[in-house]
């Protein structure tokens, strides 16, 4: 005979946790805390088997409901935590730095420094080592706090610094800040891992003390080191320090190489192709072609004017001087078949007009290098300025009439 | 830990009769309430089926002779005779009933719903004829809304016990620290449940569901008349239905398997599937234990059309 539907104590509490779950999908927190309060009392059991004990699932489910729940209060999920705290050893900092992103995201800085501070101070025999992950981003968001704190004191002195009364005690602190922040946050970003806003921080202090050596190294190794995972920050974070420092074109060109490969789509492409186009080197310009064909491949990038002035400029340049039409040719090839309706639609260019002029204006002038004068967006746009009277689209008309042998070299 | 299931405690029962060598129990006549007859109204009213349904029920009992008292009565430690589940026995005969009065084959009971529905119309009599189908919607709205409750219950059921145990006095401190914590948090996460604290229950009755006939919204059918499925023949009313299907053709070797037949869900019309279910919710018994019960009244119902091997209708559903 099957006992199969007998109640028993472990078919009771799962079926109690479904309920539980079921309730917090559907946002239904009372009825969540209810049944909340029937599920406790699996801690006096003993689950060493199960991969995921009554206590871990205590610690998720109450956290949440006491997160979104109209009644709780940052007190009760204080106290709350608390006893968490005491319920696993094992998960004793996990719960902690929990509790602190809670804090944080509550305003509860003064209160989230204390409990990384006494959580910092938690020894417990051999869970230390096994937790030493934890600890290490405990410091590391200490060391954040620290250099919150510095960065207040730094606002301060700077206001004040003028009238000279800078208060000596508020100076000193600000170096401690600073001492404290930096050790952390350098022993954290030395873990790979995606660590930007904690490396921000450190640079920030860094070039504020004038230490640029170790801004750079340090910048250098985010970039840089293959056992961190691929970030485009990291190239990111590195260009705006070389530049900040007034590095040569050369430096700055590397660094942004990388990112290109990475992200062809990046917001920086623009600086990019402006100094590859700037450069006397051949191959250096060939890129910035290659870049800025590349990044309007993108959707977003559609309707950025500043990005199709400056393929046009390039065109422009490449056609007037006739040298490297093969360059032109070659870009053009991969995206003959779909730039016409993705960006030279007669949509596209009625739209255009209407709605940005300087856009369609240079669109307008790279549709008639790669398109001919005959092409729908050229033609629609170059008669609507001209009868508008502008003047540019006059020129523009002219300068693609006369280079329009050009374009059919481009597509034989 | 675990509630032990009915059949388990059924079977202690005896095993300590027969230990203790109790006499044979006080006859069960047909004035006692354990009598098929008595349990047949309780279940019927409980079922809100109509109360000429119970005409039915005694003509089942007595045809079968299970009402008779040797054969309800217990007697420890006497093998040989079959022990009788009274609350079950009772349910049994009411679900035969209903398959003899409406076939429940997923087909014919609203066939017949309708025809009374029709009559119904024409009804001058004053009381109305009972519908299946009406009856069906207001049974089921309720039992699915008493069954979600009963889930909800069990979810919520709380199994420690008062004192907290502990076997060594080095786990006192650790074990009374856990219990104290399970505490805190029932209060803290009870405050935030909003509650409604539960009404006391008014009287402690043994219906669990209950229908009355001073609803004006016509959910009560006790009243109901089943002459909207009846016939006149020769002067007595008989059932319009005339087929009738049996739960299984042969009955297993209770000693042997355990069970005389094995029910599945979805060997079975989904109308007795609902009829079984209710009455399975109404006994806080798995649904088999009753098919059992009725396919042992079937059985001896149709003894004679069995074991004659005369024609008869068996209509087993896929």
């Amino acid at each position: 005979s099957s006992h199969e539907h007998k109640l028993n104590f472990k078919k009771s509490k799962e079926a109690c946790l479904n309920y539980i779950q079921d309730a917090m999908l559907q946002k239904q927190w009372k009825r969540a805390a209810e049944f909340l309060t029937f599920y406790v009392e699996s801690l006096e059991k003993d689950y060493s088997r199960e991969p995921i004990g009554p206590s871990e699932m205590i610690w998720r489910i109450g956290s949440e409901i006491l997160c979104h729940h109209s009644h709780s209060s940052m007190k009760e999920f204080n106290c709350f935590m608390e006893q968490m705290k005491t319920l696993g050893v094992k998960r004793y900092l996990k719960v902690c730095l929990e509790h602190v992103f809670h804090l944080l995201c509550n305003g509860q800085i003064d209160e989230a420094y204390q409990s990384l501070s006494l959580a910092e101070s938690w020894r417990f025999g051999e869970q230390t080592a096994v937790q030493d992950k934890e600890m290490k981003l405990i410091q590391a968001y200490r060391g954040l706090l620290d250099y919150y704190s510095w960065s207040k004191q730094k606002n301060i002195l700077l206001e004040h610094g003028v009238d000279g009364c800078a208060d000596l005690s508020v100076e000193q602190e600000m170096h401690s800040c600073f001492r404290k922040a930096a050790v952390n946050l350098k022993e954290i970003i030395k873990i790979p891992g995606v660590w930007d806003l904690f490396v921000k921080c450190y640079v920030d202090l860094l070039e504020f003390y004038g230490d640029h050596n170790e801004a750079c190294q340090v910048l250098n190794e985010y970039a840089y080191n293959s056992k961190f995972p691929a970030n485009p920050n990291a190239h990111v974070y590195l260009y705006q320090f070389l530049k900040r420092q007034g590095e040569s074109k050369k430096s700055l060109i590397s660094a942004l190489k990388i990112l290109h490969d990475i992200v062809p789509s990046h917001e920086l492409m623009i600086d990019f192709n402006t100094m590859l186009q700037k450069s006397k080197k051949r191959k250096k310009r060939r890129l910035g072609l290659e870049v800025i064909f590349a990044a309007l491949d993108y959707a977003g990038w559609k309707e950025n004017v500043k990005a199709w002035s400056c393929l046009a400029r390039q065109l422009k340049q490449i056609v007037i001087s006739e040298k490297h039409l093969d360059w032109i040719k070659q870009e053009w090839n991969s995206r003959k078949d779909w730039w016409p309706a993705f960006h030279f639609s007669r949509y596209l260019a009625k739209r255009n007009w209407q709605e940005n002029q300087s856009l369609s204006y240079e669109k307008a002038l790279v549709a008639g290098i790669l398109l001919g004068k005959d092409c729908k967006y050229f033609k629609y746009v170059s008669h609507q300025g001209c009868k508008a009277q502008v003047k540019r689209f006059r020129m523009l008309k002219k300068f693609v009439n006369k280079h329009n042998p050009v374009y059919l070299r481009i597509s034989g | 830990q675990s509630w032990p299931v009915y059949e388990e405690v059924y079977n202690k029962m005896l095993e300590l009769a027969a230990f203790l060598d109790l006499p044979r129990f006080p006859d069960i006549t047909d004035s006692c309430f354990l009598h098929p007859d008595m349990l047949c109204i309780k279940y019927l009213m409980e079922a809100n089926l109509p109360d000429e349904l119970h005409n039915w029920t005694c003509r089942v009992v007595k045809k079968i002779g299970i009402g008779e008292v040797d054969f309800l009565t217990l007697v420890p430690g006497n093998k040989s005779t079959r022990k009788v589940k009274y609350d079950i026995l009772a349910a049994a005969v009411i679900v035969v009933v209903l398959k003899l009065l409406f076939l429940l084959d997923d087909h014919y009971e609203w066939l017949l719903s309708d025809f009374a529905e029709e009559r119904n119309k024409n009804n001058k009599e004053g009381g109305l004829y009972f519908e299946f189908k009406k009856w069906y919607e207001v049974v089921k709205r309720s039992l699915d809304v008493e069954q979600k409750k009963l889930d909800e219950e069990r979810a919520k059921y709380l199994w420690r016990c008062e004192k907290p145990l502990f076997y060594s006095v080095k786990n006192k401190s650790k074990v009374l620290k856990r219990r104290q914590m399970v505490v805190n948090l029932q209060n803290q996460f009870g405050k935030l449940s909003g509650s409604v604290q539960r009404a006391e229950k008014p009287n402690p009755s043994s219906f669990q569901l209950s229908w009355s006939e001073e609803n004006t919204d016509g959910s009560c059918f006790h009243g109901h008349s089943l002459k909207g499925i009846l016939q006149e023949k020769c002067g007595l009313l008989t059932a319009m239905n005339p087929d009738y299907w049996l739960c299984t053709v042969k009955l297993c070797n209770e000693k042997l398997c355990g069970h005389l037949a094995h029910y599945r869900e979805v060997d079975f019309p989904q109308s007795y599937h609902f009829v079984l279910r209710l009455f399975s919710f109404l006994l806080r018994i798995q649904p088999s234990y009753i098919h059992d019960e009725v396919c042992m009244i079937e059985h001896k119902l149709f003894n004679k059309k069995l074991y004659k091997k005369l024609k008869y209708n068996t209509v087993l559903r896929k």
